[in-house]
């Protein structure tokens, strides 16, 4: 039993810091009274520019900072795109999300092959005997940083000027209009801020794990983060306690299989996917509206 | 200082339109000075110019003994003005501190929470009204939020607050306390409060000075103690306007009861996503008469007109119209005369870009003559039908062939009315039917549903207009909560009763 939950505890840590990145980036960008669907092409495009700098310069801290620069590049577009009048920003983000895979998949053919260095772990575990906690207790970086990410966006949410302005121009456009701030300038840098954090959640992917770059390495993260979002009503930390679930859920077959349990092996792997479908079905009801910027119809 | 602000031979053009002409108002501090006039009459454009919004193309005016030459409504603050919109510009998932911060200019880099709670407790507690500092605003009812806005333009310590209708969304109550409190502001801080309304009730209750404007052109300015509603109501719609006299068209007593015409409603229940709606509504209505339905908004009043147009499917309780189950098909609808005119009739019954004549023709483009016997439309007897409503209610627009939504408000208001009022309606619903009309419109609609009445159609007037509502009816309904709260006399009824209950107080 002990092995189960070190395994599912261990899975948690380890699949949740992509969801953590792109949901607390989509955060910020639907605070901002928009929503980016696009994120799954932003989280693999972040996953191949940091893979391919990281490679050229030999450094995973640069590839990390070229994943962010990237994500925040396709958030830029989105960003822009969603700014011109007439346009949906569900129909551009959809695009944006076949155009980031697209792009990446064709930037990424010579990269299938090689190595590049990888990111550093933390060892928390020193202290222990037993290999499966010390394995549960290494910690990733990036994990790290989303743990402090977390608590850091709520209070700037709450306590900053650009926490509060970006919270203004989601709840009552007109409003942040008439106090002399450009909606649009701000959903336009939310929208980057939110891309790169998402870029950065994809580097996480090809430089720690699965830890190299394929077309197939993402599954669905990015589109999953934006359901765990509404679970999470728009609230960072509630953001990290979901990150932590879905990558709980994700990690239940492997964790299964480490005490003997390798029925249905691959229905477990799928259970992040049926979360999502849950959590969508059941906020998709009134409650799920609560603490929903008013800006932010799409859901209304 | 005599004027707090003297506007001098201001005016306003667009274009070949003139929205203001020679302008002249002062505005003594320590006042409440109303601004009066119908739709149009250019009191927006006036506060607009004040605000520094629109410049104006003519005159001048002077704030606080200083010549005024506002570019943006951040220099009019500056000078010591503040507005106060007709709809609200909260943050609703934000708290009360958290909207106070965001209209300090600029917002702090990092706040320091402690010390502005204790800055606004300290300014709360020097106010005549207190919010709490920490409720979400999308928890404040919406007298609350209106509080709150004034409250936000009184924390910049401004000396003259100009408010547009602050009243449409309040009940009597909050209404009389939110002025009754400006006043007392005014008069002990040397305020001027600048009160843009339509609502006599609130000049004769609680302004000092009455501005009333006509077309752009500044009627006279009088001091309410020596003027009356009457007087008033003149100044406002000038003398050659037929407005007046169709109030006293058809009176009351007098008319045909007919008995087989009628509506019920019985334990009317509606369960919606968003929670129960209609709960256990009854009503009973009779030819000849007409029922008045007052509320503030969002108390059922739209489900219920829903319901009669045939929306809503899953309802419980029974509704009969002349004594027959009502199932919501057209073809009852038109053999049983049950005329529905909803809300915002541009977007409820109209299709917008089609053109006046078919609008017109929705009720009975189906049928002979407008329909052959093979189902093929005729187009000229649609549009020669079409051109008879329009001179018979006299719709203003470019044409039959064009598209409905080039209308304005009250023209599509008429054109509904042209097509939903018929010989042969046995009951009439309607709801708000002059929204957003001026004086001439709402004058003609209810000559109109007066009418109805003497030609012994049921009438259900749902209006939150409140004064309509006691206007016109026979009969008076408080809708709160789904559920009808009082039933009376509009005569004897008192205003303070009826607000009681539209504020859904429950009384023992």
């Amino acid at each position: 039993m002990l092995s189960f939950i070190m395994a599912l505890v261990a899975g948690a840590v380890r699949l949740s810091t992509p969801f953590l990145f792109v949901s607390l980036g989509e955060t910020i960008t639907e605070k901002s009274g928009r929503i980016n669907l696009g994120l799954e092409g932003i989280l693999v495009f972040g996953a191949l520019s940091g893979f391919g700098a990281s490679y050229l310069s030999g450094s995973a801290l640069i590839g990390v900072v070229a994943a962010g620069i990237g994500g925040a590049l396709l958030g830029a577009i989105h960003g822009w795109l969603c700014g011109r009048p007439g346009t949906s920003s569900i129909a551009v983000g959809i695009a944006m999300m076949v155009f980031g895979l697209g792009i990446s998949f064709y930037l990424g053919k010579p990269l299938i092959q090689p190595k590049a260095p990888q990111l550093p772990d933390i060892d928390l575990g020193w202290w222990a005997t037993s290999p499966a906690v010390r394995a549960a207790l290494r910690i990733n970086l990036l994990f790290v940083l989303g743990l402090l990410m977390a608590p850091f966006l709520r209070w700037a949410f709450r306590s900053t000027r650009y926490g509060l302005i970006v919270r203004m121009a989601g709840e009552n456009a007109q409003a942040a209009r008439a106090a002399g701030y450009s909606v649009e300038c701000v959903r336009l840098l939310a929208t980057m801020a939110g891309g790169a954090l998402g870029g950065i959640g994809g580097s996480f992917l090809s430089l720690y794990y699965p830890g190299a770059w394929t077309e197939g390495l993402s599954s669905g993260q990015g589109l999953m983060a934006v359901a765990l979002v509404i679970f999470a009503r728009w609230d960072p930390m509630r953001c990290l306690w979901a990150s932590l679930i879905f990558g709980a859920a994700g990690s239940l077959g492997v964790a299964l299989q480490s005490i003997g349990i390798s029925q249905g092996f691959h229905l477990f792997n799928a259970a992040p996917a049926m979360l999502t479908l849950i959590i969508m079905t059941a906020s998709s009801s009134t409650s799920g509206n609560s603490g929903r910027p008013r800006e932010l119809t799409v859901f209304s | 200082m005599d004027f707090a602000i003297e506007t001098v031979s201001l005016g306003m053009r667009f274009g070949d339109f003139i929205a203001l002409e020679d302008v002249s108002i002062r505005f003594r501090p320590g006042t409440v000075h109303a601004l009066l006039g119908e739709n149009g009459a250019g009191k927006s454009t006036l506060v607009k110019c004040l605000i520094g919004y629109q410049k104006p193309s003519s005159g001048q005016f002077i704030v606080l003994n200083k010549e005024a030459d506002f570019a943006s409504p951040r220099q009019a603050h500056e000078a010591g003005l503040g507005m106060v919109y007709q709809h609200f510009t909260l943050a609703e998932q934000m708290t009360v501190a958290e909207n106070f911060l965001l209209v300090r200019d600029p917002i702090p880099l990092v706040v320091d929470w402690p010390k502005e709670k204790q800055r606004l407790s300290e300014f709360m507690n020097a106010m005549p009204f207190k919010l709490d500092i920490d409720t979400p605003v999308s928890q404040l009812s919406a007298g609350e939020k209106q509080k709150l806005e004034i409250l936000k333009e009184l924390f910049f310590e401004r000396r003259i607050l100009i408010l547009d209708e602050p009243t449409s969304v309040l009940t009597p109550q909050e209404a009389d306390e939110v002025l009754g409190l400006l006043r007392k502001m005014a008069t002990e801080t040397g305020l001027l409060v600048i009160l843009i309304t339509h609502k006599f009730r609130e000049v004769s209750g609680w302004c000092d000075m009455v501005s009333v404007l006509r077309k752009g052109r500044h009627v006279g300015t009088v001091a309410v103690a020596e003027s009356d509603n009457q007087r008033l109501a003149a100044m406002m719609v000038g003398d050659n306007e037929d407005a007046g006299q169709s109030a006293k068209a058809t009176p009351n007593s007098g008319h045909t009861s007919d008995k087989t015409a009628g509506l019920s409603i019985t334990d009317l229940i509606l369960d919606t996503d968003r929670g129960r709606r209609l709960d256990k509504l009854n009503l009973t209505l009779s030819g000849g008469e007409i029922l008045g339905i007052a509320g503030i908004s969002g108390n059922g009043q739209r489900e219920l007109v829903e319901i009669l147009s045939g929306i809503h499917a899953h309802y419980q309780g029974a509704i009969r119209i002349s004594g027959a189950v009502f199932n919501g098909s057209r073809k009852q609808l038109r053999v049983l005369g049950l005329n529905i005119i909803p809300e915002l009739p541009l977007q409820n019954s109209c299709v917008g870009r089609m053109s006046l004549s078919h609008n017109l023709a929705f009720r009975d483009y189906d049928l002979p003559p407008l329909s052959s016997k093979a189902g093929f439309l005729m187009l000229g007897r649609i549009e020669a039908a079409a051109l008879d409503k329009i001179a018979e209610y006299g719709i203003r627009s470019p044409g039959p062939a064009a598209p409905i939504e080039k209308l304005s408000g009250g023209n599509i208001q008429r054109a509904v009315l042209a097509r939903e009022l018929r010989t042969d309606t046995k009951v009439l619903v309607l709801y708000n039917p002059c929204f957003g009309l001026d004086f001439g419109a709402s004058a003609f609609v209810h000559a109109k549903i007066r009418e109805a009445r003497a030609r012994g159609a049921a009438v259900l007037l749902i209006s939150e207009d409140l004064d309509e509502v006691i206007g016109l009816s026979d009969r008076l309904c408080v809708i709160s909560s789904g559920r009808i709260a009082l039933e009376g006399d509009p005569k004897t009824l008192t205003t303070a009763e009826i607000g009681l209950h539209m504020a859904g107080h429950q009384v023992s």
